[in-house]
C-alpha cells in the first residue's frame, strides 16, 4: 500500500467515450478488483477512482468528466504527472469457477472492469461462464465495447441494446438463465433494485458504493453508511451486510457530513 | 489472582473502562458511535459541531506517515440543527456520548450547546485548540487564558453538563490555561489536540501534500509531548485530565494515566490498530495490571509522581 501520494506520468490516454477518458501510468500496485486509488492533483484536489486496467505494471483510470476536479484530469496530456496513493478499500470476493453476471450502470463499468478481466480467465479454463451486462443513457457513452465483446447493452433512448434499465435487462435474463453470482456497480437506486432482484431468488450479490470519500482509510467518518466505512469497510458489499445497512439506496451524506435523502 | 476493575469514574460519569474515542474521528454519524462502541470504547465523543454547516478544507486533508498523522480536515460538519437531529436518542449507542462544540466566538459556544441540549449527551467538550482552521483555536486567539476563561465561562452558565476544555500541546505555558479553564468552572481538562501545525512535502510534486499546507500531528510523534503535557497538568490542577495523543497500546494508555491521566482519547490508533483498538487496549490494560499487581484505573493514576 502506498500511503502517500506517489507521482507518476501519464503515458498513454484512451478515449472511450466522448465524456470517458482513461489515463496509463506505470506503477506497481497490489490492486484487488473493487478497490480504489486516491488521485491527487497539487493545488486542486484529490478524489477516488478505481484502476480499471491491469496489465502488469502499467495500470489504467477511467475518468467520467463530471465537476472541477475530473475536468482537470480530462485536460492532462501525456506526460503530465498525477499522485497516487493506495489500494484502499474491500474489493469483491471473486467467485470465478461458476456462472456469473456483471451489472454496470453509467461509469460504474469502470469498477467491474477488471473483476471482468479476472472472471474471464476463468472462462479460459472452462470454469464458469461471465455474462456482463451494461446500461448507459445513450449509444455513446457505452464504454469498453472494443474490450469486452459480447456485452448485453440497454440504453435509455434505445439507441443501444434494448431500451431500458439494467435492471429490466437483469430481471429478463434470470428468467431464463441461472446465475450463482451477480456483482453490480451504478447508480445507488439500480444497485438496490440489483440486490432486491437477487434477495428473492436467493443469489449472491455483492456490489460497489459510492460515498463523498475524504481520508479513504478509515479515521475521518465522512463516508458513512449505517455505521459501515465504505472506504475501508467497503466499498463492496455483500447482500447480507447490506440487508442490515439501513442507509443503503435512501440515504447519503453531503460534503458537511449532513445525512440527508438520496 | 486479583480481580481487575478497569471502571472509571470521570466527573460522575460512569464507564466500563477508561477509553474514549477523540473528537474528530469516525464521530461523524450516532450509527459510527454505535460501532466504536461495539468495539469497545468506555465514551465516544463527536466530531466538533459549529453553528453553521461547515464543509471543510478541500482534499488531501488527512494523511499518514511513519509516525503518526498530519490532518487539515478544518471542521467540516452538518452545523448544529443537522447534528442535534442526527444525533437523537443516544441511548442507542450503549455508552456516554461527549458533545464537542467549537466557534468563532463565545456566543457560537452557547448556540451550540444550546441546540445540542435537546439530546442526550453525557458531557460538552469545548476545543480551545485547533491548529490549522482560520476562525477556530488557536488560530482565532482561544489559546489565550482570557479566552479561555471566557469561552468556558460562557458555557458553564449555559449547562449543568459536565465541561471539558481540550487544550493545545503548542502553548508552552499549558498549566496557566488550565487553570483558567478550571476557574471558570470546567468539569475536566482534555489534554492534548494536534501539535504543530507541520508539514510534509512531496519532493516530486515539489508541492506540500495537505490542500490546506499545513496540518495538526498526532500519533506517535505526538505522545512523548502529550504525556509531559498531562505530567505537567497532573500537578497543576485539581479537575481531572482526559489524556489523548498517540495513544494505540494498552502500555501507551497505562503510561498515560501513570501521568496523570483518568481516562485516555484515542484517534489516530484507529488507523495504526483498526477500529477494535478500544478492545485492544483494554485488553492489553488488563493483562498488564494483572501482571503488575494493579486491581484499579485509580491505583494507576498519576503514579508515575514522586
Ligand atoms: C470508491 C469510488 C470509486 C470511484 N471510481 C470512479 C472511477 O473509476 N471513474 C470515475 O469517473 N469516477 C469514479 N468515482 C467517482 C469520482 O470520484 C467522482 O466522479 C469525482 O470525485 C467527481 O469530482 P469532480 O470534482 O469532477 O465533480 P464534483 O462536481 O465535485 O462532484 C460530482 C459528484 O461526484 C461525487 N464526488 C465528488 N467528490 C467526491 C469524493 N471526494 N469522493 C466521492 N465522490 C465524490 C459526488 O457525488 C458529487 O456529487 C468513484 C467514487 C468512489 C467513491
Ligand atoms: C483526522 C482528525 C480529525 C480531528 N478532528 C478533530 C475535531 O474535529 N475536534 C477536536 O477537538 N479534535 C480533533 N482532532 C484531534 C483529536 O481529537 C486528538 O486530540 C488528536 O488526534 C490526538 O490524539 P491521537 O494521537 O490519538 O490521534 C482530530 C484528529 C484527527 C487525526
Amino acid at each position: 500500500m502506498i500511503e502517500q501520494p506517489t507521482m507518476v506520468k501519464i503515458c498513454g490516454i484512451l478515449e472511450e467515450s466522448p465524456g470517458v477518458k482513461t489515463f496509463f501510468f506505470k506503477l506497481n500496485l497490489n490492486f484487488e478488483p473493487g478497490q480504489f486509488v486516491m488521485v491527487w492533483i497539487p493545488l486542486l484536489d484529490e478524489k477516488p477512482f478505481t484502476v480499471s486496467y491491469i496489465q502488469d505494471d502499467l495500470l489504467g483510470i477511467s475518468v467520467l468528466k463530471k465537476g472541477g476536479f475530473t475536468n482537470a484530469l480530462h485536460s492532462k496530456k501525456i506526460g503530465d504527472t498525477l499522485g497516487i496513493r493506495g489500494p484502499y478499500g474491500r474489493g469483491f470476493s471473486l467467485k470465478s469457477d461458476f456462472n456469473s453476471c456483471v451489472v454496470g450502470g453509467g461509469i460504474g463499468m469502470a469498477s467491474l472492469a477488471t473483476l471482468v478481466d479476472r472472471l474471464n480467465l476463468a472462462v479460459e479454463e472452462h470454469l464458469g461462464n461471465v455474462t456482463i451486462i451494461q446500461g448507459a443513457r445513450t449509444a455513446a457513452e457505452i464504454v469498453y465495447q472494443n474490450r469486452f465483446r459480447d456485452m448485453k447493452l440497454c440504453t435509455e433512448d434505445g439507441t443501444a441494446g434494448i431500451k431500458g434499465t439494467t435492471v429490466d435487462l437483469l430481471r429478463d435474463l434470470l428468467e431464463k438463465q441461472r446465475f450463482r453470482k451477480v456483482y453490480a456497480c451504478g447508480p445507488e437506486r439500480m444497485l438496490y433494485k440489483v440486490v432486491e432482484l437477487c434477495k428473492g431468488r436467493g443469489i449472491e450479490c455483492e456490489v460497489s458504493l459510492e460515498r463523498y470519500i475524504k481520508c479513504g482509510f478509515g479515521v475521518c467518518g465522512q463516508c458513512d453508511c449505517s455505521g459501515q466505512r465504505v472506504c475501508i469497510d467497503g466499498p463492496v458489499f455483500n447482500r447480507e451486510e447490506l440487508s442490515r445497512m439501513e442507509d443503503f439506496g435512501k440515504i447519503i451524506i453531503t460534503k458537511t457530513g449532513e445525512r440527508i435523502i438520496h | 489472582m486479583s480481580k481487575i476493575n478497569l471502571s472509571v469514574n470521570l466527573c460522575g460519569i460512569q464507564l466500563t473502562n477508561p477509553t474514549i474515542l477523540a473528537s474528530g474521528i469516525l464521530g461523524t454519524t450516532k450509527a459510527l458511535l454505535k460501532r466504536v462502541a461495539e468495539n469497545g470504547a468506555g465514551a465516544v465523543t463527536i466530531k466538533s459541531i459549529s453553528v453553521e454547516p461547515r464543509e471543510g478544507h478541500k482534499n488531501p486533508t488527512v494523511i499518514t506517515f511513519e509516525a503518526g498523522m498530519l490532518n487539515a480536515v478544518g471542521y467540516s460538519n452538518p452545523g448544529v440543527d443537522a447534528a442535534a437531529r442526527e444525533f437523537t436518542n443516544l441511548q442507542d449507542v450503549g455508552v456516554p456520548v461527549i458533545a464537542s462544540v467549537i466557534g468563532t466566538q463565545k456566543e457560537d459556544f452557547v448556540r451550540v450547546v444550546e441546540g445540542l441540549s435537546v439530546q442526550k449527551f453525557s458531557a460538552i467538550e469545548i476545543p480551545l485548540s485547533c491548529p490549522h482552521t482560520p476562525g477556530f483555536g488557536l488560530l482565532a486567539g482561544q489559546g489565550t487564558p482570557q479566552a479561555t476563561f471566557d469561552i468556558t465561562s460562557a458555557v458553564r452558565k449555559t449547562t449543568k453538563l459536565p465541561v471539558f476544555v481540550k487544550l493545545s500541546p503548542n502553548i508552552p505555558e499549558i498549566c496557566t490555561i488550565a487553570k483558567a479553564a478550571e476557574d471558570a468552572g470546567a468539569d475536566a481538562i482534555t489534554a492534548v489536540n494536534s501539535m504543530g501545525p507541520g508539514m510534509i512535502i512531496n519532493i516530486e510534486a515539489q508541492k506540500p501534500i495537505l490542500s490546506f499546507k499545513v496540518g495538526g500531528v498526532t500519533g506517535d510523534a505526538l505522545r512523548p509531548i502529550a504525556v509531559r503535557c498531562v505530567y505537567d497538568l497532573y500537578k497543576a490542577v485539581k479537575i481531572p485530565i482526559i489524556g489523548v495523543g498517540g495513544i494505540s497500546t494498552g502500555r501507551h494508555a497505562i503510561e498515560m494515566m501513570m501521568a496523570g491521566a483518568s481516562a485516555i482519547g484515542i484517534g489516530t490508533g484507529v488507523y495504526f490498530r483498526g477500529i477494535d483498538v478500544f478492545v485492544k487496549v483494554c485488553e492489553e490494560i488488563r493483562l498488564w495490571m494483572q501482571e503488575n499487581g494493579f486491581g484499579t484505573i485509580k491505583s494507576i493514576v498519576g503514579a508515575a509522581h514522586d
